[in-house]
């Protein structure tokens, strides 16, 4: 941005305190919950809370028409990842059915200066992102299912996400009209 | 820019958890401040890394009120105000996080929620940088929004 004649490095900034923000709720919420597993439930909402207003912002952005099969859709997801979270997952392990794929990052931005206590290994620390993935799909009416199947928090080499559709939502009728 | 709607969509949801978890029968602030505090005590360090060290309180303040503030407000405070006796007021005229709420008094009774974060995050930092405080905000009109820090000396 023009107006603003900062000495510090804005994008870095901005990517550290979504960092450290994320990480600020995640203790909060570690804190709020006895159990791990109603954790990354809430995770999950929240980012389904998320991905339901970011689909909006990425459709006035990018003006993508509808996608016609699944391969499209995760190209879609693989330039919001870009957009977003400025990493760029790779896409492979495809199903042979064509309707499940993996998200394999190198990095993920949201685990930057993170570290798993022994005690949390239970913890699905990103799993906003699923949340998210979910939330932002249900809206163009593809309903999935998302999961982490590796996790560089829990020593694997890379972090996976696997995308599974389920079904096409149809549009429903409004109330009152049959 | 793409990037900053994740943090405004984030900050949103955190608003959101705290205030509506069961526990928080009295729209109790404090968690979201809470929040706000420890990304401000962590964030403050890597900002101010390779930074010369500030000469006194009032230079702290003008770096909250510039840089600071640019860098993750996008604009800089509009209006910095002390009595040189541990008593500062910032003005934003925009802020952030209330510009897409308002720009009357509709939804006035709902700013609180919108500003405790940020006056975590502004005691954190300061916290950070060994200025003990306490940071409360005041809005009258959105989406304009004043900071009132004490400085607790002793």
């Amino acid at each position: 941005m023009s107006r603003q004649n900062t000495r510090l490095d804005t994008k870095k900034v901005n990517s550290e305190l979504l960092t450290l923000t994320y990480g600020a709720l995640v203790s909060q919420m570690l804190r709020d919950f006895e159990n791990v597993e109603d954790v990354n439930k809430q995770l999950e909402r929240i980012g389904y809370n998320m991905g339901m207003r970011l689909i909006e912002d990425f459709l006035s952005r990018t003006n993508s028409p509808r996608c016609l099969d699944m391969r499209e859709t995760a190209d879609k997801i693989q330039l919001a990842f870009r957009m977003y979270l400025n990493v760029q997952p790779t896409i492979s392990n495809w199903a042979a059915s064509g309707d499940e794929f993996s998200l394999i990052f190198d990095s993920n931005p949201l685990t930057e200066f993170v570290e798993l206590p022994q005690d949390y290994q239970q913890l699905r620390y990103s799993s906003i992102i699923c949340g998210c993935i979910r939330g932002a799909l249900e809206m163009v009416q593809l309903e999935v299912q998302c999961w982490f199947t590796q996790d560089q928090l829990k020593g694997d080499a890379s972090t996976e996400i696997r995308v599974k559709f389920v079904r096409r939502l149809e549009d429903a009728v409004p109330a009152g009209e049959d | 820019m793409a990037e900053e709607a994740i943090f405004e969509y984030l900050h949103s949801e955190i608003v959101n958890y705290t205030l509506t978890k069961e526990t928080n029968k009295e729209n109790d602030l404090s968690a979201l401040e809470y929040i706000g505090y420890s990304t401000g005590y962590r964030i403050i360090e890597r900002l101010t890394r390779e930074w010369p060290r500030f000469k006194d309180e009032l230079d702290t303040m003008k770096f909250i009120c510039t840089d600071f503030w640019s860098s993750i407000y996008k604009k800089q405070i509009d209006n910095l105000r002390t009595n040189h006796q541990g008593v500062y007021v910032l003005q934003d005229n925009a802020f952030r996080f209330l510009t897409r709420l308002s720009s009357s008094s509709q939804y006035l009774e709902h700013a609180p929620k919108f500003v405790a974060f940020t006056c975590g995050l502004v005691r954190g930092s300061l916290a950070n940088l060994g200025i003990t405080s306490t940071v409360t905000a005041e809005v009258q009109t959105m989406p304009s929004c004043k900071f009132h820090i004490q400085v607790n000396r002793g």
